[in-house]
């Protein structure tokens, strides 16, 4: 899989930017406007996933390999559960909005604990989901091979 | 607005029928991308943003899979006759099913009232009225799934995290033991 043709490769390294900074708006954005973690970590696993299928496998693995991926997975799990439990030391209880008096309402920075939680999902759903979907590929290849020898 | 609403649902039946029936792999993946946009459409219409737009973004990333997984594929055709005895049973099932809808239908609640929101002091109405309140978040989707019911976030979370997992260590491409050995 070494790519597609020069057009699709140009636009589509054009249109990445924009779709990156969509998803980083629509997580960071998540607590006033409609979307969240979820919806915007899709929004940037799917760019990666245009890249691989404009690029080829092998660009995309320079640029974010699967150590990494696998890494930034397991770092936004763990944040969303740091998130829970400092609620528990710093506040009343388990997930409890112990920041949801800092800040102004209607404002980028307010709401507490939720932007956060929000950061934290869309890192943990991006990678993961890109990650799934970069074995799959890998997998169906590795069968194809299997099958010609 | 309901009409919309009947010609979109009408719609998304036909896209159901079609990528059911079809013989073409391909074509029926593609019935099944018509299905899921009218769907986002639909949540659209019933002023549901947030969900829209994870239905259509999800959407987007499935139907890549599905036909990065069938185009490449050399049978892309099903083929294969039903049998009687089995058209018989699922045209029973289907009728028995039609028969429980339509009573079904009879209790469902007037169309924008949920039951919810009708039973005695209703948890709706606190997220409605002190959601900005007690949280700070202006979005009240937001406020409900990362403060009010954050524990089913977390169980969502640890779900897709499990599942990620299981798919890497199954699909990986080489095992650990055969690692060792090479070493």
């Amino acid at each position: 899989m070494k790519g597609m043709t020069v057009i699709v490769k140009t636009i589509s390294s054009w249109v990445k930017v924009l779709i990156i900074l969509f998803g980083i708006y629509i997580i960071l954005f998540g607590h006033l406007t409609p979307g969240g973690g979820f919806a915007g970590g899709v929004i940037l696993a799917s760019s990666y996933v245009m890249l691989m299928l404009a690029f080829g496998r092998e660009f995309v693995q320079k640029d974010l390999p699967l150590s990494l991926d696998s890494k930034l997975d397991c770092l936004g799990a763990v944040a969303f559960a740091m998130i829970a439990v400092l609620g528990y030391v710093f506040g009343k209880s388990f997930f409890d909005n112990f920041l949801s008096q800092f800040g102004r309402h209607l404002r980028l920075i307010s709401s507490g604990t939720i932007p956060l939680s929000n950061i934290a999902i869309g890192l943990k759903v991006g990678a993961s989901l890109f990650l799934v979907i970069f074995i799959l590929s890998t997998f169906r290849r590795d069968s194809s091979d299997d099958k010609q020898e | 607005m309901n009409i919309m609403f009947y010609v979109l649902l009408l719609f998304i039946l036909i896209a159901a029928v079609i990528a059911v029936e079809t013989k073409n792999l391909l074509s029926s993946v593609i019935c099944i991308g018509a299905i899921g946009f009218g769907v986002s459409i639909m949540f659209l219409f019933l002023r549901a943003p947030d969900i829209a737009i994870t239905q259509i973004v999800v959407e987007v990333l499935g139907l890549i899979i599905l036909i990065r997984a069938t185009i490449s594929r050399d049978l892309t055709f099903i083929s294969g006759d039903k049998e009687f005895f089995g058209t018989v049973v699922s045209v029973v099932i289907i009728f028995m099913i039609f028969l429980v809808g339509i009573r079904v239908f009879d209790t469902i609640p007037e169309f924008g009232q949920p039951t919810f929101a009708q039973a005695h002091n209703p948890a709706s109405e606190t997220y409605i009225e002190d959601g900005l309140e007690k949280t700070g978040a202006a979005n009240i989707i937001a406020s409900i799934i990362l403060d009010f019911r954050a524990y089913d976030t977390l169980g969502e979370a640890t779900v897709l995290f499990t599942s990620i997992i299981g798919a890497t260590v199954i699909l990986r491409r080489k095992s650990r033991k055969a690692l060792g050995e090479l070493e």
